[in-house]
């Protein structure tokens, strides 16, 4: 135990168990399945085709947003060649479905099914449509655990898009709530302010939404303010996750 | 048992899939209807699994197979490998040793005992996990022994019945 604690070595054989249990997970996500099977079986003819109607608009104008992305990307790209400047805005994703959630409540630990076969890797952001949320931690060939940025022991870099303050986002083992650490009392944050992650330490790609602050209260008996942050991403509800290859620098490769 | 003999399956088959059905119960997601927090009365299906048949089979079932179902469990829910597996260790061991005795009790007392020993086991998981730095201690630790002797005499009758049906010795 403590070898593994303190250690890697004992990763190969953790991933070959993994390869064991993973009949066990998928078996625990069935019930869930099923239900899920269900409810589209028994939606009627009509309402399925006004979903249909309704996505087809919305593909469009996604469609049409994306296109404008793209040119903005590619012009972003090239301001920032001219700055020399290192980070490219160029992300590619993986579509993850996620298939268990660790049965303790303390911690915050998600199963989703790619793994190193499709190339997810220890350390890789995982988004879902919403925002940040979480990093994998470890991986075995067909799946891999995702720790929600939610959990105590998670922290991500973040910065304020207003005000552009770097802050750091700590999880509070509560599912709706991040807490900002070290804010000054003096700091320009406020209620609303949006909190996007800053890439420093090169884990989480630059500009992810990460939340948005709810709550500030200064305490003048105390040396910082106390921040808290709705995450962005729908921790405890996404069904479908994305896993972030950053194609940059090369640094972090 | 005369008219369901002619069933021939393996008993280690028997017994590895109990195990594997107890793993599952362990990990099934809860709808997302139903708060987190049910969480923590969710029972410790693999003890209950592990007790059962150490004191039906102690011949067979023990220690080493405690130890191996451990691991699995470890793996299973992301913990560090080995802390389940000594505390499922802890728990064949004590099952072994009051086998004789245990069998004597009627389910009821039975259950006390098995909250007991699951109440040793999760100490021993929260133990290990405050060690390792990612645990706070609150009475809800207790409450999957809780829950896990309730739900004993069910478990019991069901492994009982599946033991006899396989005829595993």
């Amino acid at each position: 135990m403590a070898t593994d604690h303190l250690s890697n070595y004992l990763d190969d054989i953790r991933a070959a168990l993994t390869v064991v249990v993973t009949p066990v997970i998928v078996a625990a996500d069935l019930p869930n399945r099923t239900v899920t099977g269900l409810t589209e079986i028994f939606t009627t003819r009509d309402t399925m085709r006004r979903r249909i109607s309704e996505l087809d608009n919305e593909l469009l104008l996604l469609r049409a947003k994306t296109e404008k992305m793209a040119s903005l990307t590619a012009e972003n790209n090239r301001l920032r060649d001219l700055l020399g400047s290192a980070a490219k805005l160029q992300d590619n994703v993986l579509v993850a479905e996620l298939i268990g959630v660790d049965p303790d409540p303390e911690r915050h630990e998600v199963v989703i099914d790619k793994g190193s076969v499709s190339g997810a890797f220890v350390g890789q952001p995982v988004l879902d449509a919403e925002g940040l949320l979480g990093q994998v931690i470890e991986v075995g060939p067909y799946i891999s655990r995702v720790l929600l940025i939610s959990d105590v022991a998670h922290s991500v870099p973040v910065q304020v898009v207003r005000s552009n303050l770097r802050l750091i986002a700590q999880g509070t083992g509560v599912t709706r709530q991040l807490e900002l650490l070290h804010v000054q009392d003096t700091a320009d944050i406020r209620e609303g302010d949006v909190l996007v992650s800053s890439g420093l330490g090169n884990r989480f790609p630059v500009g992810y939404p990460v939340g948005v602050v709810n709550q500030v209260v200064h305490d003048p008996g105390k040396p910082f303010a106390k921040v808290t942050a709705t995450p962005a991403a729908k921790l405890e509800r996404s069904r479908h996750v994305l896993l972030v290859f950053t194609e940059d620098d090369g640094r972090s490769g | 048992m005369e008219g369901v003999a002619d069933i021939r399956v393996p008993g280690i088959v028997v017994i590895a899939l109990t195990f594997a059905v107890a793993m599952v119960f362990g990990v099934v997601t809860l709808p997302d209807s139903v708060p987190p927090e049910l969480g923590y009365l969710r029972p410790q299906w693999v003890v209950l699994v592990l007790i059962y048949w150490v004191i039906a089979l102690p011949h067979r079932v023990g220690v080493i197979v405690a130890w191996s179902v451990g691991l699995l469990v470890d793996v299973l829910q992301g913990d560090l490998l080995g802390q389940h597996a000594i505390a499922f260790m802890l728990v064949a061991y004590i099952s072994e040793s009051l086998y004789q005795r245990l069998r004597m009790y009627t389910v009821w007392q039975q259950s006390i005992i098995v909250f007991v020993i699951v109440g040793l086991s999760q100490l021993i998981n929260f133990w290990i996990e405050s060690i390792a730095g990612v645990a706070e201690w609150s009475l809800w630790y207790l409450m999957p022994s809780v829950v896990s002797a309730l739900l004993w005499p069910f478990v019991f009758l069901i492994l009982r019945y599946l033991r006899r049906v396989f005829n595993v010795t």
